[in-house]
């Protein structure tokens, strides 16, 4: 069994590799956007922690993932909301968990729908193999293997907690 | 033993909506939640989301309809579906063509959902039990029996402004006899739990056996308004006159026309619905549908995320019937 890792210094790290990474493209005002709903949790700390100007905006991609039909409408889905103009801006994805891709693609379209961002950043808080399409994290909290039946999640919002999971 | 809807699959979830009837609150809530989620979506600068993508919905109107038919091609579209409007009363019926063959040959171009409005009660129904089993039914009004969509945009128009629906008293003003729109938000404001809902108009204008749907009856629109938090006007059909149900639409104005002065007996916070489209000086004053208190425009604009809300739990409903159809 994995020893899970303490969340408060990977988000220390993390903020520390984001601010760095703007810093070297010469980013001046980045908009960080968390997915819902580990991912929101997430970029609130990654937010504070940066002390970014821009309001922090969060994504829910229920209506544009690809499993739609296989396992339909989720009725907890919340409104997307993005409070700044995405034409022209950096901006900073923020998920709990990075696997297959899959949700981080549907993110992207979603962030399309709104406008075009110069360039996004992805940062995750735990990056496990398993990939099923090219998207990588450019900052990750800590990467983890495991294998396919065991589940890593994050409950919160207070306190931020990993929890594993076997499945059947 | 409890009876089969036809409304809902084996996991009771809603797989064709033709009325708010024998829907429970909680799916009634789902729905409005869900709408609540598809009502971002016009922020996006491109106001769509992939959700039905690749599917055909066609808009089966066998009546005249604008607000309707055009918002739900509009929620369609918002879902990225294709979308078919078949104007019956123009095309192939007006040669001799039965229902059950239009139906059969829109299903044989491979259409996933059926959007229907019909003048006779119970066609939606009709056409539910007679479509293959992948396809999905939307009533968009039938005869006099119910408009379950309208109802449902109504019901989040009112949770918009009032939250909670347990403290508030409700009245529906006009025409109930021949309104499917009454029917079926009388069901849905039962279903979701109002303090009471009041029904108000002319002894000729309502139905004999309204009490047993577990409302109030009013014939005098001042007495009915005390109090109310939202008041539900109806248009007032114009043929309604020939049939010698009513004196004049002068008179009917004076006795049961909604104006500031009448208005002034609901509560300070009252808000004004109606379906549409408004008989100005009929039914409504002009000073009242275009005032403040008045959310007549508000409930075209949400039409859309409800209908989106709607069709996307149908068919998402049949996620689980993709792998037995082939």
């Amino acid at each position: 069994m994995n020893q899970l890792p303490d969340i408060d210094q990977l988000l220390a790290k993390m903020a520390q590799d984001l601010k760095s990474r703007m810093d070297t493209l010469h980013v001046r005002d980045p908009a960080m956007v968390g997915i819902h709903t580990g991912g929101v949790w997430v970029a609130q700390r990654l937010h504070s922690l940066m002390g970014l100007s821009q309001p922090l905006g969060s994504l829910d991609i229920s209506f544009y993932r690809d499993d739609f039909m296989r396992i339909g409408i989720n009725p907890q889905v919340k409104p997307s909301h993005l409070p700044f103009n995405v034409d022209d801006r950096h901006i900073i994805l923020v998920d709990d968990v990075l696997y297959t891709g899959r949700t981080i693609r549907a993110a992207f379209n979603e962030i399309f729908d709104y406008g075009r961002p110069t360039a996004i950043t992805l940062a995750v808080l735990i990056e496990r193999g398993g990939r099923e399409l090219p998207i990588q994290a450019d900052v990750a909290g800590q990467h983890m293997e495991l294998d396919a039946n065991t589940h890593i999640k994050l409950t919160g919002p207070e306190p931020l907690a990993l929890r594993l999971q076997t499945v059947r | 033993m409890r009876r089969h809807n036809i409304q809902l699959d084996k996991n009771g979830r809603l797989r064709h909506f033709l009325t708010i009837e024998g829907l429970n609150r909680k799916l009634l809530v789902e729905i409005l939640d869900t709408a609540e989620s598809f009502s971002g979506v016009t922020a996006q600068s491109i106001k769509k989301v992939p959700l039905l993508r690749g599917k055909t919905i066609v808009n089966l109107f066998f009546e005249a309809s604008t607000r309707t038919r055009t918002t739900f091609e509009l929620a369609a579209k918002r879902l990225s579906a294709d979308v078919l409007n078949i104007n019956v009363a123009a095309s192939a019926t007006s040669k001799g063509e039965s229902l059950l063959d239009t139906l059969h040959n829109l299903q044989a171009m491979h259409c996933d959902m059926f959007v229907v409005r019909h003048d006779r009660s119970g066609a939606a129904h009709f056409i539910a039990q007679h479509v293959a089993p992948h396809i999905s039914v939307i009533n968009a009004g039938d005869g006099r029996h119910a408009h379950p969509t309208q109802a449902m945009l109504d019901m989040f128009t009112i949770r918009r402004h009032k939250k909670d629906f347990a403290p508030l008293n409700i009245a529906i003003v006009g025409d109930i006899l021949h309104s499917r729109v009454a029917r079926s938000q009388i069901h849905a404001l039962t279903t979701l739990g109002v303090n009471e809902v009041r029904v108000i108009g002319p002894e000729t204008l309502m139905p004999a056996d309204v009490e047993a749907l577990g409302v109030h009856v009013h014939h005098d629109l001042r007495e009915g308004l005390r109090d109310v938090d939202v008041v539900i006007t109806l248009r007032l059909q114009h043929e309604r006159m020939r049939g010698a149900l009513l004196p004049s639409e002068h008179e009917y104005f004076r006795l049961y026309g909604l104006t500031e002065e009448k208005l002034a007996l609901a509560k300070p916070d009252v808000i004004v619905m109606h379906p549409g489209p408004i008989n100005r000086g009929v039914e409504i004053d002009s000073a009242v549908a275009d005032g403040t208190r008045s959310v007549i425009l508000e409930q075209v604009t949400h039409g859309i995320a409800v209908r989106m809300a709607i069709m996307s739990m149908a068919m998402s409903s049949r996620a689980n019937l993709e792998g037995e159809i082939i």
